[in-house]
């Protein structure tokens, strides 16, 4: 999977369940998800069920870390870096 | 305990006085259904609907002095009446009747309105003083029993619930976005505004005095404590002293609550204050006490096992209503009809079920734990603020984050939480060291996060309005001076306590069904002494509440005396968005209706409700959203629709 499928995925899910706000509509791929407000405790878990079943990883609770989930482009790179070491596991 | 109304002025409409204050009175009978009575005069009027407790026979009101001079409405109780009756008595007074409304007139009469600080109780009054042409409104010092006011056309209207002044042709409902605002922020509107534009409510430990010439609102009463630095002005004694004084304090705050010619009840929550109260009514009264509970089929909010421990170790005769998500979801807009604010919790709902279960058993009177949390330090932000402020102090350390996995075990959410992302949540703010607010900033923040949903109308109306600056303007000069624990405990007891716990949960839900709260934990005695108690003594370590446990664990299982707080929490989202969620919840959260009352983003709360419908439970921003914005929206459509629908009153003020 691309990092652009993988990122309009990310956006989709963040878009439908976080956003609520107009002025968060475009938000910054770097943009800190916690300092916008825009995820809570329980945002942190929502997001990690959405990564495991939408991107068939599993998400060590070590890698629960805002380094790892806090801004669109974190996420994309930890995915991303998740599906290849799974890939090249596979091959 | 009842419901009061009237006027101070002449009134603008030509329909005969006495219809109005009929009127009014009918508006909120559920507060006294036992009687009702109205006193007009010229300029003046006054009206009462009445829950018969004290001196049933000859207690009725409006009452007037034996000259004719003094007439007084009023809701709630003087606890002391007793002491000060014996006193009055002393000095010359002959009284006729066995009630404490006579008293209030009698200590006017000697007094005036400083009569007010000689009260040990829960009131709301007013007074009319004919010969001094003097009109006074007086409000308890913690601000259980309500009172609310409005200025129209130069005459004052006042009464215990706004809906009453509702009936009043010139006051219409209008929801007023800074109060919204200031709901979304701390959970209730500052006093003395209300959620009603140019509807006022009369702060607690406050009298307003008009004559015909001038009007003052003042305060004869203010929660105060002692400078940081100044040790002598805390109370030095040892902690067996303290706890003495406390355990006394509270047991003669008990006692005198029990003052009642109807019998009394009381609740059990299965927590540490309500148990304390239940076993101290049953040292003092000999017969089998009447004990009342709610129970929920979530362990995440149930707390029955408690409850049952402590009906086993006192013998009480107890009786529970199961509290179910549907029957939130079912109770909610009448809920928020009696709360008459926007609430963004709906823990107010299971007690509106309870107090129908003491009404249905026969009671009138209650005694609770309310309080204790607030006055001896006991809620789980005052440990928070004190792990922030103990990270703030080193925050570079790694081992100090560690202390917030202590926090919170009952909230499922933040277990398997990493410590990053923990240090993260209760990180926020810790560079706010100074600011007045630091102990509640994550609450403040947390609960903001629902303006997300606001319109762009809604938003242009707030336009440069900041809630935390209106309440960091509304603090008692000498609060930075103040211990930290001690600022954090003024913001509960001050404000959270009389605008959201004891309004909307308490006298609201339950004087819903004619029923009585009475708190010893709010004796003003209590109150004093404790803010004299060294912080140390309140929180040691991480155990709240120390000194009243040290004072009153004696009197209680071991398991209940040593329990942790749990916050008394109910079922939320789900009953709303979950299966047999009640139909009213489509028609009010609809993009039409959103768009009418205007405050809110209709696509945006639309996908809020998607969400919810889509997962078994929200989390706590969407939550405290759902909740605030559907309570804003049966507030609205119950009080305030015709208004937006009807041209502009010209005639409101």
């Amino acid at each position: 999977m691309s990092n652009t499928e993988i990122e309009s995925r990310i956006r989709r899910f963040i878009d439908e369940n976080f956003i609520f706000s107009e002025d968060d509509a475009n938000l910054d791929g770097a943009a800190s998800l916690l300092d916008a407000g825009l995820v809570d405790s329980t945002g942190i878990l929502e997001l990690v069920t959405f990564l495991e079943s939408d991107f068939a990883i599993q998400v060590a609770d070590a890698e629960i870390i805002p380094d790892n989930l806090d801004s669109i482009d974190a996420i994309v790179a930890y995915v991303a870096g998740k599906q290849g070491a799974a890939s090249s596991v596979a091959a | 305990m009842c419901g009061i109304a009237g006027y101070f002025g002449h009134l603008q409409s030509h329909e005969p006085p006495e219809l109005m204050l009929r009127r009014m009175a009918g508006a909120i009978r559920y507060r006294g259904p036992d009687e009702s009575g109205i006193h007009v005069e010229p300029g003046v009027g006054l009206g009462h609907a009445r829950l018969s407790i004290i001196d049933v026979e000859s207690g009725q009101q409006p009452m007037t002095s034996d000259d004719g001079d003094v007439v007084v409405t009023f809701n709630g109780e003087i606890f002391n009446f007793i002491e000060l009756r014996d006193d009055l008595i002393a000095r010359g007074h002959r009284f006729r009747t066995d009630s404490d409304t006579e008293v209030i007139i009698r200590a006017y009469q000697e007094m005036g309105p400083d009569c007010v600080t000689a009260f040990n109780g829960d009131f709301a009054f007013a007074l009319w003083d004919r010969r001094a042409r003097r009109f006074m409104l007086a409000r308890d010092r913690m601000g259980v029993r309500p009172l609310f006011y409005a200025w129209r056309g130069g005459c004052l209207y006042f009464a215990s619930e706004a809906k009453a002044l509702f009936e009043v042709p010139q006051i219409r409902p209008e929801i007023d976005p800074v109060a919204i605002d200031q709901t979304f922020t701390f959970w209730f509107p500052l006093a003395p505004r209300t959620a009603f534009k140019g509807v006022c409510t009369l702060p607690p430990g406050h009298v307003l005095v008009a004559t015909p010439s001038e009007i003052a609102v003042r305060r004869y009463w203010q929660l105060d404590y002692p400078d940081a630095d100044d040790s002598d002005a805390l109370d030095g004694r040892s902690e067996t002293d303290i706890a003495e004084e406390v355990r006394s304090l509270l047991t003669d705050a008990t006692r005198i609550r029990l003052r009642s010619d109807v019998p009394v009840g009381a609740y059990l929550s299965g927590g540490l204050d309500s148990s304390i109260i239940a076993a101290t009514v049953h040292r003092i009264v000999p017969e089998r006490l009447r004990t009342f509970s709610v129970t929920f089929d979530s362990a995440e909010f149930d707390e029955s096992a408690f409850q049952m421990e402590m009906v086993s170790a006192l013998g009480t005769d107890h009786m529970a209503v199961p509290c179910r998500g549907s029957d939130i979801g079912s109770m909610f807009p009448e809920v928020v009809r009696h709360t008459e604010q926007p609430i963004v919790r709906t823990a107010p709902a299971p007690l509106f079920a309870l107090s129908k279960l003491v009404r249905d058993s026969g009671f009138k009177v209650v005694l609770t734990g309310e309080g204790a949390d607030e006055v001896f330090a006991g809620y789980d932000i005052f440990k928070e603020a004190k792990l922030r402020r103990f990270c703030a102090a080193q925050p570079k350390s790694q081992r100090r984050h560690l202390l917030f996995q202590r926090l919170y075990p009952y909230l499922p959410a933040l277990k398997g939480q990493s410590q990053s992302y923990r240090s993260a949540f209760f990180g926020a703010g810790l560079d706010a060291v100074d600011d007045p607010l630091f102990s509640h900033l994550p609450r403040f923040q947390s609960t903001a996060g629902a303006k997300a949903f606001y319109s762009a109308e809604m938003r242009e109306e707030l336009h440069g309005y900041d809630a935390l600056d209106d309440l960091r303007a509304h603090l008692p000069a000498d609060f930075r001076r103040w211990h930290p624990l001690s600022q954090a405990q003024y913001l509960e007891t001050a404000h959270l306590l009389p605008g959201y716990i004891l309004s909307a949960q308490g006298d609201r839900m339950s004087m819903a069904h004619g029923v009585e709260g009475r708190f010893p934990f709010l004796d003003h005695r209590l109150v004093e002494c404790a803010a004299r108690i060294p912080p140390r003594l309140k929180i040691r370590g991480l155990r709240e509440k120390h000194i009243l446990r040290e004072a009153m664990a004696d009197i209680l299982p071991p398991s209940i005396g040593s329990r942790v707080k749990q916050p008394y929490r109910a079922p939320d989202s789900p009953s709303f968005l979950g299966e047999g969620a009640p139909d009213y919840v489509g028609a009010r959260l609809s993009p039409a209706a959103i768009a009418e009352a205007g405050f809110f983003a209709p696509r945006a709360v639309d996908k809020l409700v998607a969400k919810g419908r889509g997962q078994a439970s929200l989390g706590f921003r969407d939550n405290t959203a759902l909740v605030g914005i559907l309570s804003t929206q049966l507030l609205h459509h119950a009080f305030a629709r015709e208004v937006a629908a009807a041209p502009p009153a010209t005639a409101a003020a």
